[in-house]
Parts: structure tokens; C-alpha cells; sequence
């Protein structure tokens, strides 16, 4: 287990440098921001002392150097635009993005498991095809069209709730959360059913072809011979071994939630790490983009080590040490 | 061995699986009976409907599989049409099924307590504690070393024999008065086969227990079972004695069959292999099923044999049975 994490850890310090490399070398590559930030009719030489003062000065690979430096004292730059540092901004808006990420996981889980089990259960019955075609659709629909049709259906047609924003917030250890006050929860509902939408088809395909598979298993049909009730063999045999695969692959997934959550972010105006990333690529404030990228692929490190924990936890075989990292 | 009434008595048995490709007879009209104590072999090649039989009679079979005709009358109580929670009680219970595959019977994700725990606790109002006690003893008795830590061990931890003897000990559990074993020694090896058979015999003799042992290995019945009843696309061919019946077979199934294992006085002449393959059960005509295969064939054989009963407590399904050799 130690020397598990210890290989883990060494290994992610290297993906988190040259990734921080990449991301240097691209955003260099998108365009100057001194075009952009800098106010077009200021004369030259307020331009040039802007410049200096950014530091855009210098040749490349010293701005690297500089960055990786002060990157490893906590300091990932300030941001252009805000003034303010990269990483303080991103915190700011972290809790947003968790709390939406989190909610649509909830949801996919909590209704994605049932259903999957009751369609892998009674596949030809009328009830298991229903489950399989909605699930055909939330895989095939573009989340952001999705997204569009849920505003107009339920915010501007119906106006049964709100279209953007958090919503009113409580406070939880510091934290904004708001799916606590009925406001708050009355405006995640739809951002969070639009980001989930994709990962509740996915846990319903999963959950339907674990529980069919395991049906099927010499174990179930053992299960029922010891005359255990159909309750605890599908509550416990099925069960426990269909949330093998579903836990590893959702674990997975929430880090793509995160991401994805970029495009629902935009349509809600959800105001988390997503939208700040568009509108920070849209000004090319370089401090925040090279920010938010490392903190998500720091954030994915993070989930997989911690699914692969919960992997191991979940199924017997498998033991850390020997996993390959 | 007891002259009252049969542990087990099976009355022309009919399971068929209704596919859209048409009726798979798995099962079509087996009857025979199991006595107390007794071991009775029930012997074929693969797909004559062996395991169906068992699965018949635990009330577990497969969609689309049905019982179409005939009567399992159990400790004097018909089981088909028994409703389902009725026959809960008795799966695991009185009667209880050990599987082929010994890695694939136990659950993996479930410890080794937990399964035999709910296997007690299914049928009886005891305590966690008085039922992992029982656990204890059962693994014990199967002769699996300190069985108090091999308790809380994953299947995986065990090797196969150990897992075997495993379902073995979660079938004794709850002192069944029937068990079917469905070729529980086909995956191991040799000397753990000769362990478990040994045991196994020895348990009905002492317990009374009445036992179905499926193979599709002549030798291990030989030494087992008392009866033996030889199965053939669906159909019970031949029946009797283990002894007259490896001595003396009557149905040239059976005879092609005991011909086909190896033995020391048959040493350096080529084995027998009886010619041709299982038929498909979709495709059986009303003939005798074996016909494609018999060597003694003939224009009556395209009518369904009866059974008939050459010598008493023989019985046999042939118009031309084997009985010039006796
Ligand atoms: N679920 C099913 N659907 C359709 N047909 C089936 C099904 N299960 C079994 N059968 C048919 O029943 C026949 C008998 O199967 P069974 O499993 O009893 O054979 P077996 O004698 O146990 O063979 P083996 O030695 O391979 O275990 C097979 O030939 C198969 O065609
Ligand atoms: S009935 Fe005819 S075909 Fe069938 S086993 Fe007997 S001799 Fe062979
Ligand atoms: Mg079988």
C-alpha cells in the first residue's frame, strides 16, 4: 500500500510537470494578450511598461522557468485580468463546479443503478426497453442542446425554474453550497439534470449489463439452490458485484464531469471554474487558463488514485500493491 | 436399503425449453427413483439433459425452459407446480445442489461467513453467532484446516479442491435429505476427486442421505453409486445396478460407452469410440435417437423403443439389446 502510493505520487509529479510544459508551450501558441489586454490607443512606450511589468518581456523559456519556480512555492501567477492571484480566483470558483459535478453524480447514481438493474432484470418487459430507449437518447442528444430545450421547456415555457446563477447560498465550513436553501436547489436542478444526463445513461447501460451478466453466473443460480429469497440475491450476490464495474467507471468519469461542466456552466451561467475558464480563454489571461488546467489534471489525479482504492476495497482479488500504477 | 417409501421419486419428467428456433426436449420423459442413503448415478454424454434434470428438480431451470409433464414427487409432495415460496423452503434445505465448477459457484465478492451464513439463516430464526458456530463445524467436517480464520477468507483465497469442498459443506448445512451433485469432481484432480467421493459416500451411509451424482465419467460412478441410470438425448436408455449394469450393459449406448474407457486389460488395443455425435435435440425424429450411431440399427428402430425389463431390476430402451453376452 505505501509503496503504492509512493510510486503513484512520483509518477504524478512527473505528468504534472510535463503537462505544465504543454500547457505553457500552448498557450504561448494561442496569441499575445498584450493585443488584447492592453488599451489599443495607449502610446508605446505605456505599452512596453505594461509589457515589462507582466513580464512578456522575457524569451519564453525564462517565463517557463520563472513560472515553474514560483509554481513549486504555491504561486501559479496572477491573474491579467483580475489582478488577483490565478489560484485564489480558481478556489473562489471550485465549490460551484464541485457542487454541480456532485449533484449530477448523485443523480446519475442514485437513479441510475436502479433502473439499470430493473432493465437488466426484465429486459423485454415494456418497462426495461423504456429504460434502455431514454437511455439511447441521453447518450445521443448534444448536452448543450439538451441544456437549450430545458431552459426554454422549463424556465421560459413553463417558468417553473430559474434559467441562470447559483441561487441563494448557505455557508457549510466556509464553503457556499447551494442545494441546501430551496432557492439554491430550485437553480441547480436543471444545470446539474443537463450534466448528468450523459453519466445517467451511462450508469443505466452499465448497471443493465452487470446485472444481466451476473444472472447468468453459476454463483446467482448457487445463491438461489441455498434457497436465499430473490431479494437478497439481487440485493446482495448481484448487487455487490455490479458495483465493481460501475463504481470504476463512475470514479473515472467524475473527472470528465468536471470538465464537461464547462459547456453546461456556459449555458446556465452557473458561475464555477467552467465559465471562468471560457472567459479567461476569451481574454487570453494566461495565469488563469495554465491554473485551471493543472489544477483539473491535478483533480484527476487525485479521483483515480482514490478509485483505485475503492476498487480495491470493493473486490477481494484485487490487492493495491499489485495493481500496475 | 429402508423399504418405505423413496426419498425421490421421478415420473416421466418432461422439461423442454421452448425456443424460437422451436422445443429443445432437454428432459422428455425420464422417471426413476432415489432411495434413502442411496447414491444413484445418473451418467450421459454432454447435453443429454443431465443438468436440466437436476435443475428440474431444484425448480431452477432457465427461461425458456418448462416442466411440460410428469411428477417429482419429493418425501411424498409433488414439487412441480409448488409454488415458488414453497419451494424456497425446500432448496438448500431438504434438498440441497453442488455445481461442476467449484470457481464459479461461490460468490467472489462475498466472504466465505457471509455465504454460508445466509444459506442457515434463509431457513432458520437462529442468530448470526449460532449460525457462523455452524459454519464452523460444516467446514470442518469437510476436512478444511482451521476452519474459525478460513471463515472470513475470500472464495479466491482457497484453491479448488478447497473451494469444492467449501460448496460441499454449505450443501450439508442444513442437513438436506437429498443432494445433486452435478459432476462435482470434474475440475479437480485426481487424488481430490478420490477424496471426495470417498466422503461423500461415506456421508450418505452415515446420514441417511439420498444423493443424484451427475457425471458424464463412467469411472466415477464405478466405484460410488449403487444405481445407475444412463441418460441419452433426453431419454433414460439403460438402468440397473451399478455392478450388472458396467458388467453386463444392455443398450448399445451404454455398452459403446464402457467400451470407450480406458482400463488395464484392454492395455495397447485401440480404445472403442462410439462414431457420430450428439444429436440435436431440436431435430430428434420419432425413431430411437441413438440410431445414427447404432451399430445394430435396423428398420424397427425408426419407431420410439419402450422400455423394457429384461431381468428384474434391469431396465432398458432398445429393440436389440445386448442380451446374447449374458
Ligand atoms: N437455457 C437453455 N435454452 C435452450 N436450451 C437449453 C438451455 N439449457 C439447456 N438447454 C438444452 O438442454 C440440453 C441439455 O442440457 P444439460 O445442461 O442438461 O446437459 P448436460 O447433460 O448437463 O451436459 P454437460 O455434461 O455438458 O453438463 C442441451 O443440449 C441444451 O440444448
Ligand atoms: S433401438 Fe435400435 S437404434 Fe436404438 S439403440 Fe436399440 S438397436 Fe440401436
Ligand atoms: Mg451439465
Amino acid at each position: 500500500m505505501i509503496a503504492f502510493l509512493i510510486r503513484r505520487l512520483t509518477q504524478s509529479g512527473l505528468v504534472l510537470l510535463v503537462m505544465s510544459l504543454l500547457v505553457f508551450i500552448g498557450v504561448f501558441a494561442i496569441g499575445n494578450p498584450v493585443d488584447i489586454l492592453i488599451n489599443p490607443d495607449a502610446d508605446q512606450e505605456e505599452i512596453e511598461r505594461a509589457i515589462k511589468a507582466l513580464g512578456l518581456d522575457k524569451p519564453m523559456w525564462e517565463q517557463y522557468w520563472i513560472f515553474l519556480v514560483n509554481a513549486l512555492q504555491g504561486d501559479l501567477g496572477r491573474s491579467f485580468v483580475f489582478n488577483i492571484p490565478a489560484l485564489q480566483l480558481i478556489w473562489q470558483r471550485m465549490p460551484a463546479t464541485l457542487e454541480l459535478a456532485g449533484f449530477a453524480m448523485f443523480l446519475s447514481i442514485f437513479l441510475g443503478i436502479p433502473l439499470g438493474m430493473i432493465a437488466g432484470l426484465k429486459p423485454d418487459s415494456w418497462v426495461g426497453r423504456t429504460i434502455m430507449s431514454g437511455s439511447i437518447l441521453g447518450f445521443s442528444l448534444p448536452t448543450f442542446w439538451v441544456g437549450l430545450m430545458m431552459i426554454l421547456l422549463f424556465a421560459v415555457y413553463l417558468g417553473w425554474l430559474p434559467a441562470s446563477g447559483r441561487g441563494e447560498t448557505v455557508d457549510v465550513f466556509g464553503v457556499p453550497v447551494s442545494f441546501l436553501t430551496l432557492n439554491g436547489l430550485s437553480h441547480i436542478l436543471l444545470p446539474a439534470i443537463n450534466l448528468a444526463l450523459f453519466k445517467l445513461s451511462l450508469t443505466i447501460r452499465l448497471a443493465r449489463a452487470g446485472t444481466r451478466e451476473a444472472m447468468l453466473m453459476d454463483y446467482v443460480k448457487f445463491a438461489r439452490a441455498k434457497g436465499l429469497s430473490n431479494a437478497r440475491v439481487i440485493m446482495v450476490h448481484v448487487f455487490k458485484n455490479i458495483m465493481i464495474p460501475v463504481v470504476t467507471v463512475l470514479g473515472l468519469e467524475l473527472g470528465n464531469v468536471i470538465a464537461f461542466s464547462v459547456v453546461t456552466e456556459t449555458i446556465f451561467s452557473w458561475p464555477g471554474m467552467g465559465k471562468l475558464i471560457i472567459d479567461s480563454i476569451n481574454v487570453l489571461d494566461r495565469p488563469v487558463i495554465v491554473a485551471y488546467l493543472l489544477m483539473t489534471v491535478s483533480m484527476f489525479i487525485v479521483i483515480n488514485l482514490v478509485v483505485d482504492i475503492i476498487y480495491s476495497m470493493l473486490d477481494p482479488r484485487v490487492r493495491l500493491g499489485d495493481m500496475k500504477s | 436399503m429402508s423399504q418405505s417409501q423413496p426419498t425421490l421419486q421421478i415420473e416421466d419428467l418432461k422439461t423442454h425449453f421452448l425456443t424460437k428456433a422451436g422445443d429443445v426436449k432437454a428432459v422428455d420423459g425420464i422417471s426413476f427413483n432415489v432411495n434413502k442413503g442411496e447414491v444413484l448415478g445418473l451418467v450421459g454424454e454432454s447435453g443429454c439433459g443431465k443438468s436440466v434434470t437436476g435443475f428440474s428438480i431444484m425448480g431452477l431451470i432457465d427461461h425458456p425452459g418448462k416442466i411440460v409433464g410428469g411428477r417429482i414427487i419429493f418425501n411424498g409432495t409433488d414439487l412441480v407446480g409448488l409454488a415458488e415460496t414453497e419451494m424456497r423452503k425446500i432448496r438448500g434445505r431438504k434438498i440441497a445442489l453442488i455445481f461442476q465448477d467449484p470457481m464459479m459457484t461461490l460468490n467472489p465478492v462475498l466472504r466465505i461467513d457471509t455465504q454460508m451464513i445466509e444459506a442457515i439463516q434463509a431457513h432458520e430464526n437462529v442468530s448470526r453467532k449460532v449460525a457462523r458456530l455452524r459454519a464452523r463445524d460444516a467446514l470442518g467436517q469437510v476436512g478444511i484446516p482451521s476452519p474459525d480464520e478460513r471463515l472470513r477468507a475470500y472464495p479466491h483465497q482457497f484453491s479448488g479442491g478447497m473451494r469444492q469442498r467449501v460448496a460441499i459443506a454449505i450443501a450439508l448445512l442444513n442437513k438436506p435429505d437429498l443432494i445433486i451433485a452435478d459432476e462435482p469432481t470434474t475440475a479437480l484432480d485426481v487424488t481430490i476427486q478420490a477424496q471426495i467421493l470417498y466422503e461423500a459416500q461415506k456421508l450418505c451411509r452415515d446420514t441417511g442421505t439420498a444423493m443424484i451424482w451427475i457425471t458424464h465419467d463412467l469411472t466415477v460412478v464405478a466405484g460410488l453409486a449403487d444405481r445407475i441410470c444412463v441418460m441419452y438425448a433426453g431419454r433414460i436408455v439403460e438402468k440397473g445396478g451399478i455392478d450388472e449394469v458396467l458388467d453386463d450393459p444392455f443398450h448399445p449406448y451404454t455398452y459403446g460407452l464402457i467400451g470407450s474407457v480406458p482400463s488395464r486389460n484392454k492395455r495397447g488395443s485401440p480404445l472403442y469410440q462410439i462414431p457420430g455425435m450428439t444429436p440435436s435435440l431440436l431435430k430428434l425424429g420419432s425413431g430411437c435417437a441413438f440410431r445414427e450411431r447404432c451399430s445394430r440399427a435396423d428398420e424397427a428402430c425408426k419407431n420410439m423403443p419402450q422400455a423394457t425389463k429384461p431381468k428384474p431390476g434391469r431396465e432398458v430402451r432398445c429393440f436389440h439389446p445386448h442380451l446374447e453376452t449374458s
